[in-house]
């Protein structure tokens, strides 16, 4: 008994012949399909090239268009010559001109004598899997698909529109359940020749001439009818993109189709040497009998497609810019902005430092300057601390901070005195975690030396500008993790914030806050609001700060830092 | 657009004038065959590695256009069968920058072939590039349906001053021009054509702190599977018609991508720059050139804490410069 293969030929026909002559040193009769496109001179150097090898026939050929019944009738052709001219063949393996075996011949053939009653075709139904891309699945299998998709794409589109609109349908014959599947089969002599001789072979033919892609249910659907024992499978190993192409194996793939369990693979590319060289010259030597890891091939080509769709996030390069809001991740690692915080604690930055672990910048978009920390003058990435080349496209800075410093949480300071063309960047992105002090912005003010009518006009300046800001944050858009507090609720109870804003960064152990930055020294500061309001500028992002009245009885002595145990 | 296009090839035919054949191989041009276009000036010493490398990635035939070289270039080329020279007297920037050159040579002898325009100081990386020939990726995009490839031009430098390593033919660049800036691009949108823009590295961090918007641009699309029709409409940063310039995914995937290596900064730099400076015949009013030549009177190190050096593709695909998309 041994096992026949069919092969489908239409480029390379040198990889093709390597592949027959391989075959048939197996022991395994051949018989091959030559497409019609393929020219006649061509054709007939290749039959000979093979005529010394009496186990290889060439069948009848027809025009194998992708998607089209050509496929299906070139299979049925050869098929019937193989069950014809060879008589002990059991099992008839489908393959390609560009399918290459991983394993030795015997290896198959025994694997298949051991389940002689066995077919390997992988088919599901229509409903259960989501295989097709560009959504026609189960109307394959209704509609009527008369022109060519590579050729005449408009017509295409066009005509299976006209059909669903005017609910133009077609009758799947009586009793036939529509399957799918790979194209690349392994039937038994059985199955195969009660499909190619059942008495309603004809009826079936017409049907499947008028279905989209025939191939991967032609067979795949009538096997179900004959079959006695179908494992649905394919034993080709044959990797698919997003496109519904197949991945194709060059030689640096070497190493994992060794490790792969199957006896075929497909597609290899005609000039990849080292693979043909490799599974042809030396089978047995190939398959050095490493564990089979089936799984790493899997993984390989499932990233490649998650590449391909989903791409890295965060990142914006020259073949990845999305459009806005489809990003998949504006950014490519959670981070943190501080606002109103170092205006009103001493030592906010190195205190934060020191209790996350986390790089702590200054105001990375201080209109003068950007401040890396530790006074850096570029950061990972070769980042400028121009202001000029930062605020020329502030967004893509904050974009490459991010990415560059993959690894390591990143916060930095902000205020309504730096470039706010972030701001919706930054609130609609999840990564985010923004903590503002409403109204800290004025504490410097107070603490300044400038002129109180330009202390006024600044401070309104601020004032709107976190306002429109705010706003931004509030807006139902906004998808970062934000907090906001009027400075009047921060400083009366700033413990509670703070623990909250660390547990959410989340990078020490520490579970309770053994240390406090130190608070600004506000006396007097109540005053100073008030004397804005007097002036007619009324400053309400703060919240309701007390006003201390009248001559102060005792200087307080300046406080302590919070101690919690 | 499409008004656009047929002047860059009227435009095309008519520069064609100003180029005299020196050597015609093209008669040895097989169909499939891989085909590079090259203008060059006085890049005598940059040649053999520049011919090695390309030849090693599969090329199979060499365009040059020679605009009147003082340097024994030509004659190094000459005799070779790979290689088919044009010359010129013809100015660089009425020929907008070298474009409408080899628009022209591209229309007549590379219709249906893949293509690579680039210049003697550009090498292309791409996935795989270690593994597999250049034809094995356009094998792949022919398959995909895709018909221009974007490779980012990535500033090259030493570490030190430009001058300190000197550079002899037949050397590798990358040897003493190893540094790179890894992160510091920004891109934006060209909604008339379709491409992206892209700006930063070395040369926008050193030469142009003050003025990002004047920094060159490193967008480029050198892999083309030429088509008569088709043409460069300024160097190879954009083509038309538009669609060529869709080298980037707008939804959140990667498309596959490859990297431009451009090794301008050896110790040849600051002469060339001191001669292109004379010649005003760059882009823009040479504005880049005469950035560098302030700069470069200072001490020219372009190298800072944070440069990367360059190991392989991996890295460049790791760092996010570039993509293998879906190949895998």
């Amino acid at each position: 008994m041994s096992v026949g293969i069919v092969m489908l030929v239409h480029t390379a026909l040198d990889r093709a012949e390597q592949a027959a002559r391989f075959w048939a040193m197996g022991g395994c009769p051949v018989v091959i399909h030559v497409d019609v496109n393929v020219p006649k001179k061509t054709y007939i150097a290749f039959t000979k090239a093979l005529s010394d090898i009496p186990a290889i026939k060439f069948s009848k050929r027809f025009r194998c268009e992708w998607g089209t019944w050509g496929i299906v009738a070139a299979s049925q052709a050869a098929s019937e010559l193989m069950l014809a001219e060879f008589d002990d063949v059991r099992h008839v393996y489908l393959a390609s001109g560009s399918c290459l075996p991983l394993r030795p011949v015997q290896e198959l053939v025994d694997y298949l004598a051991d389940r002689p009653r066995t077919d390997f075709i992988e088919s599901a139904t229509t409903a259960d899997v989501p295989w097709t891309v560009g959504g026609l699945d189960h109307e394959r299998f209704t509609l009527r698909f008369p022109f060519s998709w590579k050729r005449r794409r408009f017509l295409f589109d066009k005509y299976v529109e006209l059909q669903r609109k005017i609910g133009l349908k077609r009758k799947i014959p009586a009793g036939l359940v529509p399957h799918m599947g790979s194209q690349w089969w392994c039937l038994t002599r059985q199955t195969l020749s009660a499909i190619l001789q059942g008495p309603d072979r004809k009826e079936y033919d017409t049907y499947f001439k008028q279905v989209w892609i025939p191939d991967e249910s032609y067979y795949q659907t009538l096997a179900r009818q004959y079959a006695i024992e179908i494992e649905s499978r394919s034993l080709t190993l044959s990797k698919f993109d997003f496109q519904g192409k197949p991945h194709i194996f060059y030689d640096d793939h070497l190493q994992l189709l060794r490790r792969s369990d199957c006896f075929v693979a497909r597609k290899i590319w005609p000039h990849a040497n080292r693979l043909y060289e490799a599974f042809l010259t030396d089978p047995s030597g190939a398959m050095k009998r490493t564990e089979p890891n089936p799984g790493k091939i899997d993984r390989i080509f499932a990233k490649a497609v998650e590449r391909r769709t989903r791409g890295r996030p965060g990142l914006y390069m020259q073949s990845r810019f999305p459009n806005e809001d489809w990003e998949n991740g504006v950014t490519a690692a959670p981070y943190s902005m501080f606002q109103g915080f170092t205006e009103i604690f001493e030592n906010f930055e190195p205190w934060l430092a020191k209790a996350t672990g986390a790089r702590v910048h200054g105001h990375l978009f201080h209109p003068d300057r950007v401040e890396f920390s530790e006074g850096q003058t570029t950061l990972n990435g070769a980042l400028s601390n121009s202001a000029e080349a930062r605020d020329y496209n502030a967004n893509a800075f904050l974009t490459n901070v991010i990415w560059n410093t993959r690894g390591e949480r990143q916060c930095f300071q902000f205020g309504p005195g730096d470039n706010q063309d972030i701001n919706w960047k930054v609130a609609k992105d999840p990564n985010a975690q923004i903590s503002v002090i409403s109204g800290a912005w004025s504490v410097p003010l107070f603490r300044s030396n400038l002129n109180f009518l330009d202390i006024r006009k600044e401070a309104a300046r601020l004032q709107k500008l976190e306002s429109d800001h705010l706003d931004v944050l509030r807006s139902p858009y906004a998808k970062a993790r934000i907090r906001i507090w009027t400075m009047a609720e921060f400083v009366e109870a700033p413990m509670e914030p703070l623990q909250g804003i660390l547990d959410e960064i989340g990078l020490t152990h520490a579970r309770r806050l053994s240390e406090v930055p130190k608070l600004a020294d506000l006396a007097g500061f109540g005053q100073f609001l008030q004397n804005l309001k007097n002036q007619g500028m009324h400053p309400y992002l703060m919240g309701d700060f007390p006003v201390a009245l009248g001559p102060k009885p005792v200087q307080d002595p300046p406080r302590k830092p919070y101690l919690v145990r | 657009m499409r008004l656009r296009r047929k002047r860059r090839i009227v435009r095309a035919v008519r520069k064609s004038r100003e180029l005299h054949k020196v050597q015609d191989r093209t008669h040895l041009i097989r169909p499939n065959d891989l085909l590079l276009f090259c203008t060059f000036r006085n890049e005598a010493v940059r040649l053999p590695y520049f011919l090695s490398y390309y030849r090693d990635l599969g090329v199979d035939h060499f365009f040059f256009v020679d605009n009147d070289s003082t340097d024994a270039g030509v004659e190094h080329l000459i005799g070779q069968d790979d290689v088919s020279i044009w010359h010129t007297q013809g100015s660089y920037k009425s020929a907008t920058f070298g474009v409408d050159w080899l628009n022209w040579l591209q229309r007549k002898y590379a219709h249906d072939h893949w293509t690579l325009v680039v210049d003697p100081d550009e090498f292309f990386v791409y996935p795989f590039c270690d593994t597999r020939s250049l034809r094995a990726l356009t094998d792949w995009l022919d398959a995909s349906s895709i018909r221009s490839f974007s490779a980012m031009l990535l500033d090259m430098y030493p570490k030190g001053r430009l001058d300190e390593q000197p550079y002899v033919a037949g050397q590798n660049p990358m040897e003493i021009a190893s540094w790179f800036d890894s992160g510091n691009y920004t891109i934006s949108k060209n909604h008339s054509m379709g491409n992206l823009w892209i700006q930063g590295g070395p040369r926008a961090r050193v030469f142009f702190p003050d003025q990002p918007e004047r920094a060159p641009a490193l967008n480029k699309i050198p892999l083309v599977k030429w088509n008569r029709r088709y043409a460069y409409a300024s160097s190879t940063h954009t083509l038309l018609p538009r669609g060529l310039n869709q080298v980037y995914d707008e939804w959140g995937g990667e498309k596959a991508s490859g990297v431009l290596l451009h090794t301008k900064f050896l110790d040849t730099f600051t002469a060339k720059a001191a001669e292109e400076l004379e010649r005003k015949q760059h882009y823009a009013a040479s504005v880049e050139y005469k950035a560098y030549a302030a700069s470069l009177r200072d001490d020219p190190d372009l190298w800072c804490k944070w440069s990367e050096k360059y190991i392989n593709w991996r890295q460049l695909e790791i760092l996010g410069l570039m993509s293998k998309g879906n190949w895998a």
